[in-house]
């Protein structure tokens, strides 16, 4: 593998022939993969370890025109206290809002939690370089301590990878301390080949995780995208020594999935990697579902919509 | 560890096993003559049930029940109706997946994720192919009138019970034969379950009959003078006493035997499917598979690299109780077979390879054998050349590809290679090279009613599946 | 025979084929063939076991370069085959005349249709494999396709009649889908066969693709049938039962497919694909598709 010191801006011939010397990958070997690892069947004990640490990697999210200061400190109350009628229930990882609605979501969580804020134009990334550093800028003044960027989808399908690159260094530089996720939006990215490439490319450049996508645009998470982005980590991890954290984001809905997700995360890249500083869900609705999974598990009957809370 | 999965089994509560069976001739179940043995559970060593053993007496029956329903019975059907036969056990057998499945398990030994999502099914799907078949002869390019032989002698393997029994009896049926089946001794509970489904089928009595029994009553039915073909699936060994037979005697014979296939990796194969490739080629099954690929031939550039990644996934599979949906590697399915198995890996330490297992916590009752590496092969040592049929695979490496076509090809056997690499023109060049009958490329152990199934050289001949297996059972009116 | 003017003829010795080249027998044994009145016709050549081990050897050798060849090419050669018997029908007619005492006319007819089938299977060589293989419409993502190889050695025992006839018909199916063949010529009738050498002698067969021996079959099948690196033998031409059982009993030492003949075999009509697919091993290749 050719060296690439992540702080220096990448030859592009040079980052060229490493992205293209990555091993290919088997669309449906992956797949089929991704869907054995599914019928994994997880019950009782494991199934409530599973349901507690899947609501502590909860990012729970709100990326809506229109949010509010009001729908944000709601969210964020939420986010501290998930089930009211349980106190035992582990608050989320982090809440997840517009870089503009950061204030409000601090002066909610303190810093009991995590703030994240999307920036470099999310979701297109489509804006110059100077307007996304600054967005990812403000946000870290306001007190957001991850950022959640996206990536240049249309210069990594033109194949300019080096202005990929160059921009994940340069918003990791105004990260700050802040850490730094990296968005691939997989859903455009089409092929699980050019999955592994990105997911290099971002931990090359710098990322503390890869995220599979805005949320934005279908496909969002699926399981085959995040193995082979857990192989990625896994892969990096040998080379280096640095463990890379993921973050599949939008489209996992139920308790089941997320537990398919911590079974994948479990015997792809190992035990380690079972915490929300390795491992984060981007949801809004999952959460309630894992407090209605957690509630049947707990009190032994079915639960319904009327015991958990709307953010 | 972190994420400890918990039990999670199969209900047992489905299956209904009798405490005895007897065999299945003309459509009814009926005490056989010989002395009674017993069907164990491989994970427990429990006795399941008491089977009924056919000596001559009942061999004779079965094979006269299945000449009279022949004459009197199935020739005299059409096709279509044949077919409709064929449409209802396919479908029963759907909905008796589930039961089927846990029996299976119980009785072989395979985990219920195997038996449930790969065995059942496709023994199910064989029915559903082959049924349509059945009024299609003509077009199946035998000629415009194909006959079908008459009464079929059938003896399967304990590897994959109800599936072998599906490619045995589905085609045999749909081209117009009836059949006399044998079970293997140590798994012969499906097979019995699949006799009530007959019943429940109301398949005319004498088209299929099951007769249980060892080596002996396998004879006994080859020996038998009115049987028209005979079917084998099973060892070598076997496989060439009974083509010594039926020499001389017209018995048609086709004959499924035994395999030691090269799984060939690439410098440029998909890295991280072919890992899954070897192990699904090896471990599926505990290896008790005859296409298994149990030679790995590792590109030299990549093989350090690659058995330390195989190693690593190896450590995520789960031995033990096959009726726990999670487990992954079942029991070994008799105590014979783990004795042949431990013979030969010891025989793989004391020529000098190197032997490798995940820490695996073994249940005190049962058979039970770690998926194992041996690394450091070559082509001289027993472990590269015997069949093991067990979850133990033997490490060779190449340097060229002509180099890993010699090695694939220099066995007597030639059941089925794999190849794993991402350049097309390689795939193609390679399949095209491989003396097997089957070559997975960029995949492995897939099968399909559709896709037929055999073996080049001692692997056998013959083929099961797909237009090409209907000939195995049709009478073509030969000039010269 | 005596010519019709005085001149003392060249007579021909009849050599074994192997290899593309005429060798005697290493045994020295020659044996004598006789007309339909038992009159002498020539001594053959009486092939041991040591000339069946070098056919094996010469036909495993061209086997590698023939079983590469296209199948237009192998269409090619037979028809070339075809074309060089088609100018030596003459004296495959008195050939025949002599051995099997049949009339001028039988022997015609049975000539034109040799070299007839001979072209049959030429048209063959590049069709066959769309017939026997195809496509299979799997359940999942994948292509598979099925198709007809080359089993590899085949040895084969020709009929005693028609000589010739039977001869062709037995290897030119083999020949055609890409084997090598160690055939041996009527024990009764084997002079059409030397013709039959020349002829491939003088095609574009690669030596050792086919190779003829002269000789009993029943002194010789028996080492071809345990022959660890033959793959399958045709029996057409044996009619004894226990010679029958007993070849066939051998061949399973290795697993080898065994073709017989139907019990009363007439030549003249058409064949079916059966000795095509007797020869052929289907070979199944499975491969994802997917991006």
């Amino acid at each position: 593998m050719s060296s690439l010191d992540a702080q220096a801006p990448a030859t592009h011939k040079g980052l060229h022939a490493f992205l293209a010397g990555l091993p290919g990958i088997d669309q449906v070997g992956a797949e089929a993969r991704a869907a054995a690892l599914g019928t994994r069947s997880i019950k009782k004990d494991s199934k409530l370890w599973a349901i507690n640490t899947a609501i502590s990697m909860v990012d729970l999210t709100t990326l809506e025109g229109a949010d509010t200061r009001g729908k944000v400190k709601a969210m964020c109350s939420k986010a501290l206290h998930p089930d009211p009628t349980d106190m035992t229930t582990p608050s989320v990882a982090a809440v997840c809002v517009y870089g503009d609605l950061v204030e409000a979501a601090r002066s909610v969580v303190g810093n009991h939690i995590h703030v994240a804020a999307v920036a470099t134009a999310f979701p297109s990334g489509r804006a110059s370089l100077a307007v996304k550093l600054l967005d990812t800028a403000e946000a870290v003044t306001d007190g957001a301590d991850e950022i959640d960027m996206v990536i240049d989808r249309g210069a990594f399908l033109s194949g300019n990878f080096s202005k990929v690159f160059d921009e994940i260094v340069a918003v990791k530089q105004a990260c700050g301390t802040a850490h730094l996720k990296v968005i691939l939006e997989t859903g455009e990215l089409k092929t699980l080949d050019n999955v592994r490439k990105a997911s290099w490319l971002a931990m090359k450049a710098g990322a503390d995780f890869i995220k599979t996508s805005t949320g934005k645009v279908t496909p969002a998470a699926t399981l085959p995208v995040t193995l082979v982005m857990l192989e990625a980590v896994r892969d990096y991890y040998q080379e280096t020594g640095t463990r890379i954290g993921v973050k599949a984001a939008g489209g996992i809905r139920t308790s089941k999935d997320a537990i398919k997700y911590l079974v994948m995360v479990n015997e792809t890249v190992g035990e380690e990697w079972l915490t929300p500083n390795l491992f984060r869900f981007g949801a809004s609705t999952l959460l309630n579902d894992l407090l209605l999974q957690r509630q049947r598990m707990l009190t032994g009957h079915y639960s319904g919509p009327d015991y958990v809370t709307i953010d | 560890m972190a994420f400890d999965y918990a039990p999670a089994p199969e209900s047992t509560a489905i299956v209904n096993i009798k405490s005895s069976y007897d065999l299945f001739i003309n459509g009814e179940f009926t005490p056989g003559g010989g002395t009674p043995f017993t069907t164990i559970n491989p994970a427990t060593e429990e006795v399941l049930a008491t089977i009924s053993e056919a000596n001559q007496a009942d061999v004779n029956r079965a094979v006269a029940s299945a000449r009279r329903a022949y004459d009197k019975t199935w020739s005299k059907l059409s096709g279509a109706d044949r077919g409709k036969y064929l449409f209802r056990i396919a479908r029963i057998m759907q909905e008796r997946g589930r039961e089927l499945a846990v029996l299976e398990s119980l009785d072989n030994g395979k985990p219920i994720k195997e038996s449930r999502d790969v065995d059942i099914p496709i023994a199910a799907a064989h029915f559903f192919y082959h049924a349509g078949w059945a009024d299609k002869l003509e077009f199946a390019g035998y000629g415009s009138n194909p006959q079908a032989l008459g009464v079929a002698a059938q003896i399967i393997p304990w590897n994959f019970p109800l599936l072998m029994l599906a490619w045995k009896v589905a085609p045999a049926l749909a081209t117009g034969n009836t059949v006399v089946l044998k079970p293997a001794e140590t798994t012969p509970l499906t097979a019995l379950l699949f006799a009530e489904i007959c019943q429940q089928a109301d398949l005319p009595p004498g088209v299929v009959n099951i007769i249980t029994g060892a080596g002996e009553t396998g004879r006994m039915l080859v020996e038998h003078p009115d049987v028209n073909k005979v079917a084998f699936t099973g060892s070598t060994e076997v496989g060439k006493a009974i083509q010594r037979q039926v020499a001389g005697t017209n018995k048609r014979l086709t004959l499924e035997l035994g395999g030691k296939a090269a799984n060939i990796i690439f410098d440029d194969a998909p890295i991280d499917q072919a890992i899954e490739g070897i192990v699904n080629g090896i471990y599926f099954n505990q290896g008790h598979v005859c296409c298994a690929g149990s030679r790995l031939l590792l590109q030299e550039s990549i093989a350090e690299q690659t058995i330390e990644s195989l190693k690593r996934r190896l450590q995520t599979l789960r031995l033990g109780d096959p009726l726990d949906k999670n487990t992954d590697i079942g029991a070994i399915n008799s105590r014979e077979q783990l004795n042949r198995i431990i013979d030969l890996t010891k025989s793989g330490e004391d020529e000098g390879a190197e032997r490798w297992s995940p820490a695996c916590a073994i249940p005190d009752k049962g058979f039970w054998f770690a998926p194992t590496i041996f690394t450091n092969v070559t082509q001289a040592h027993r472990i590269a050349r015997e069949e093991i049929f067990g979850p133990v695979l033997s490490v060779l490496t190449f340097r060229t590809p002509d180099e890993a076509v010699e090695k694939a090809n220099n066995t007597q056997y030639g059941l089925s290679a794999g190849i794993w690499t991402e350049k097309g023109s390689r795939i193609l060049w390679m399949a095209n090279k491989m003396r097997a009958g089957v070559v997975w490329a960029n995949t492995f152990n897939r099968f399909d009613p559709a896709s037929p199934f055999g073996g080049y050289k001692e692997s056998g001949f013959g083929r099961e599946g797909g237009v090409q297996g209907l000939g195995a059972y049709l009478n073509v009116e030969d000039p010269s | 025979m005596m010519n019709n003017n005085d001149r003392v003829e060249i007579r021909k010795t009849h050599k074994l084929f192997i290899g593309g080249a005429f060798p005697r027998s290493e045994s020295g044994r020659t044996f004598e063939a006789t007309n339909s009145s038992g009159e002498f016709l020539a001594n053959m050549a009486m092939a041991s076991r040591k000339d069946a081990r070098d056919a094996v050897i010469a036909a495993r050798t061209a086997f590698a370069s023939w079983s590469k060849a296209t199948a237009y090419n192998r269409g090619q050669v037979l028809y070339r085959i075809a074309e060089v018997m088609q100018g030596r029908a003459e004296q495959f007619v008195q050939d025949i005349q002599n051995s099997e005492g049949v009339s001028i006319k039988k022997a015609t007819k049975q000539v034109d249709t040799a070299i007839d089938r001979m072209v049959w299977y030429a048209g063959w060589a590049d069709k066959y494999a769309q017939v026997l293989g195809n496509t299979n419409p799997v359940a999942g993502p994948f292509f598979n396709f099925s198709v007809p190889e080359p089993t590899g050695v085949v040895a084969a025992v020709a009929p005693d009649s028609p000589s010739l006839l039977g001869l062709v018909s037995v290897i030119a199916p083999i020949v055609m889908t890409g084997n090598s063949v160690i055939a041996i010529a009527s024990y009764k009738n084997p002079v059409p066969a030397i013709t039959l050498s020349e002829c491939l002698a003088t095609s574009d067969v690669i030596g050792g693709n086919i190779n003829i021996l002269t000789g009993d079959p029943a002194d010789i099948m028996p080492w071809l049938a345990t022959h660890a690196d033959v793959n399958a033998l045709d029996l057409t031409g044996i009619t004894s039962a226990e010679l029958i059982t007993q070849l066939e009993s051998d061949a399973a030492g290795t697993v080898k497919r065994v073709r017989t003949a139907p019990a009363d075999p007439d030549f003249y009509a058409t064949p079916t694909l059966s000795r095509v697919r007797a020869f052929t091993e289907i070979k199944t290749v499975w491969h994802p598709m997917g991006v």
